[in-house]
């Protein structure tokens, strides 16, 4: 069992945790992810590693609230224990010697976003933060974005918040006006990092995309993780998350991201109907 | 002595009636009562140079057990089998008996062998049932030993460590113990409860297991041995990541490994109403492959639902790696064999499910390497199957990261670890056996294999 040491909503549908595990706190590296269990009967739940804290020996994770899973995973209290939690899996983000990089966030993307800013920030590194959400009220980490960042981009779809648009608006502009990158690492959506790689592609910018496939063991034993990179089949969970984002097949990652859409709906249905008897 | 019992046939093993267990997940085979297990034993001739004994990668004394049946001493016999097994209750169900002790039998000469397996789980479930004793702690030596993977090859190896009295500790990867045994061979063949049970056999030895913790990230091999005071370590890691054909449409969606879909029918228990993790729930499957695995994957399938499954198989009935059992078992529970028939293509409609199979029938032409005849492709004769889900049981590769993550650890050119016929690797007290030595094999070679090493990691530390 893992204590949940802090809880907090960081908007309506994201919720942060830090969870005692030291040895996982001890090694994980940004770009790297956990795999939890909220409870006996639970599912295996993959999340990208947000931050850990080694003296205190805490990972911090950051979901979305989308399943029946993850929703089981928020109604825990602070205190309390999550049933797994086994990392780090994947292999860390590749930043050694990078000395100028614009790192793009979408989402909830953004949770594991930060640590990657920050651990080039904490190199040395130049960084360039340029994030995405649908409106204000689901702006998460801004702050902590700012410290890290030397120009930093705030981008809503509905203009709510920061300039109306999509990340990919900055992003053409800095690359139109001749800005160079060393590289460019993106992390949010399937379908904005599919328009990033677009992007960055005809100026020959190194871009990576951290993939987040549906997983199960998590550990290069089921195979459920594959993506097509270059047309070769790679798994997520043992050769990335992080591909060549110009080789990755978005579109066929975007389908296979849709497979249990029609299970999720009705767990979700199931889970809400559980919650209303419970207020009635 | 007891009379022998001359009867040609081996007593029929009690089952349930295909058409009503290929609706459900309970066990398929229900085993002998004590009537017919002492029948059964009473037809072993207790040969003097007891040649099934040879035919036991963990050389079991059958010919010892089996007469203590005979006799009604059950849990004397449940000890000698316990002397050299540690997982009795798991090799009675899922040993390729056929090729191994039974295969050797001499009633097998002129009818049918002794029912060893039967006997085997029989006395196995006869101690579960019965034993209330709790099991007796060996001297600790004060030696530490860690064992990755608690598949086969790690609990037989920690079994084996702990009655000689070593300080063993497990690292499992998933959130349970038993690898294979709990992921991938299914309920109705191999009840997770009877895991379960000779797991917590092994704790009542003193085994340590340590769950949710992978060995090559979270710690290394070196952080073992240098920092936690491991003096050997042994890698059972088992199978990795599954092989796929590499024909066009393999990332659809309804298109799985078979490790996929036994992990969240088994482990995940997806089967089940009111579990978290999905499962499609397809009417028309093929299973692409002819092994134990493929079999487990078409008969979850046929379980979970589909009116229709297909085993696709490119070589015929009699290259069928599968034990003859199992395709028995799927026959009688109407899955279907398209044999001499390879996919070339997965069918998909524009939102990319499957909606069928393209296939190319074949003919066996001229002998391979392996010894079996070489399927070739019968020029234009391709046609489609109708199906909306695709299980592609070909086969695993190592699991990369012990490799990725331990320096000067020698491995074959696919990341099999190179280890000798003791299992001692190229690292010092470092010790590997099962499928992550072997590549994709047997429950009961990962024994041997687990075994093996325990003596010679032993002998190692003795030694030192």
């Amino acid at each position: 069992m893992f204590e949940i040491v802090r809880k907090e909503a960081l908007n309506p549908t994201v919720m942060r945790m830090d969870i005692k595990a030291p040895l996982v706190a001890k090694k994980a590296k940004a770009g790297q992810f956990v795999i939890l269990r909220a409870d006996e009967r639970g599912e295996r739940i993959p999340l990208t590693v947000a931050g850990c804290d080694r003296e205190v020996g805490t990972v911090t994770i950051i979901f979305q609230i989308v399943g029946g899973a993850t929703m089981t995973l928020a109604t825990l209290k602070e205190g309390g224990c999550v049933a797994d939690f086994v990392g780090p899996l994947g292999t860390p983000t590749h930043i050694e010697g990078l000395k100028k990089v614009a790192v793009v966030g979408g989402g909830v993307g953004c949770a594991i976003a930060l640590p990657v800013a920050r651990a080039l920030h904490e190199q040395g590194c130049e960084v360039t933060s340029i994030v995405g959400f649908r409106s204000r009220d689901l702006v998460i980490l801004e702050d902590e974005f700012r410290a890290v960042s030397k120009h930093f981009y705030m981008m809503t779809d509905d203009g709510s918040y920061g300039e109306k648009g999509n990340v990919c608006v900055p992003l053409g502009k800095l690359l139109a006006g001749g800005e160079q990158f060393d590289e460019v690492i993106t992390i949010g959506p399937l379908v904005m990092m599919k328009f990033v790689a677009a992007a960055t592609k005809p100026y020959g910018i190194k871009t990576v995309a951290s993939m987040n496939p549906i997983m199960i063991d998590g550990t290069g034993m089921c195979g459920c993780c594959r993506v097509t990179v270059g047309g070769e089949m790679k798994f997520a969970c043992v050769d990335g998350p992080d591909f060549d984002a110009h080789l990755i097949d978005f579109d066929e990652a975007m389908k296979r991201s849709r497979t249990y859409v029609e299970f999720e709906a009705k767990a979700r249905e199931k889970h809400c109907n559980l919650f209303k008897k419970e207020v009635e | 002595m007891p009379k022998f019992n001359m009867d040609p046939k081996k007593h029929p093993m009690p089952s349930q009636e295909p058409l009503v267990r290929n609706k459900n997940f309970k066990e398929v085979a229900l085993g002998y009562d004590e009537a017919t297990a002492v029948e059964e034993a009473k037809r072993c001739l207790n040969c003097k140079n007891k040649p099934c004994v040879a035919g036991c990668p963990v050389a079991v004394d059958i010919p010892a057990f089996i007469a203590l049946v005979a006799e009604g001493k059950f849990e004397e016999a449940y000890e000698v089998i316990a002397r050299t097994s540690s997982l009795p209750a798991v090799c009675g169900r899922v040993c390729p008996q056929e090729t191994q002790c039974e295969g050797k039998c001499t009633r097998g000469i002129k009818g049918e062998p002794v029912g060893i397996g039967r006997l085997e789980r029989f006395v196995a479930d006869y101690h579960m049932a019965h034993s209330s004793a709790p099991a007796k702690k060996p001297q600790p030596n004060g030696h530490k030993v860690a064992v990755v993977g608690s598949g086969p090859a790690g609990l037989t190896c920690a079994g084996d460590l702990a009655k000689l009295g070593y300080d063993v500790t497990v690292f499992e990867a998933l959130h349970v113990a038993g690898g294979v045994l709990v992921y991938g061979i299914p309920e109705f063949r191999l009840p997770k409860a009877i895991v379960q049970k000779e797991v917590d056999g092994l704790k009542a030895l003193g085994v340590k297991i340590e769950t949710d913790s992978v060995i090559g990230r979270v710690l290394t091999i070196e952080e073992l041995k240098e920092e936690y005071g491991f003096e050997a370590v042994f890698l059972g890691t088992g199978a990795g990541l599954p092989r796929f054909m590499g024909i066009r449409g393999e990332g659809a969606k309804g298109v799985f490994s078979a490790n996929e879909y036994l992990t969240r029918t088994n482990l995940m228990k997806a089967y089940e109403e009111g579990s978290e993790t999905p499962i499609l729930h397809a009417k028309k499957v093929a299973v692409v492959g002819g092994g134990n695995v493929a079999m487990d994957a078409a008969r979850c399938a046929k379980r979970l639902g589909a009116e229709t499954v297909y085993i696709v198989y490119r070589r015929s009935e009699a290259e069928l790696p599968a034990r003859r059992e199992e395709v028995e078992h799927a026959k009688e529970e109407e899955i279907v064999f398209r044999l001499l028939t390879n996919p070339v293509e997965i069918l998909t409609d524009a939102d990319d499910n499957v909606t069928g199979l393209r296939c190319i029938r074949m003919e066996l032409g001229e002998p391979d390497a392996s010894g079996r005849r070489r399927p070739v492709e019968v020029a234009g004769s391709e046609f489609e199957m109708e199906v909306d889900c695709v299980i592609m049981a070909l086969g695993t590769s190592p699991n990369p990261l012990i490799k990725q993550t331990t320096p000067g650890l020698a491995t074959q050119r696919r990341g099999e670890i190179v280890a000798d016929e003791n299992g001692k690797t190229s690292l010092d007290g470092v010790y590997a056996g099962g499928d992550a030595v072997t590549g994709a094999a047997t429950v009961i070679l990962a024994m041997g294999a687990g075994k093996t090493a325990a003596k010679a990691i032993d002998e190692y530390l003795r030694s030192k």
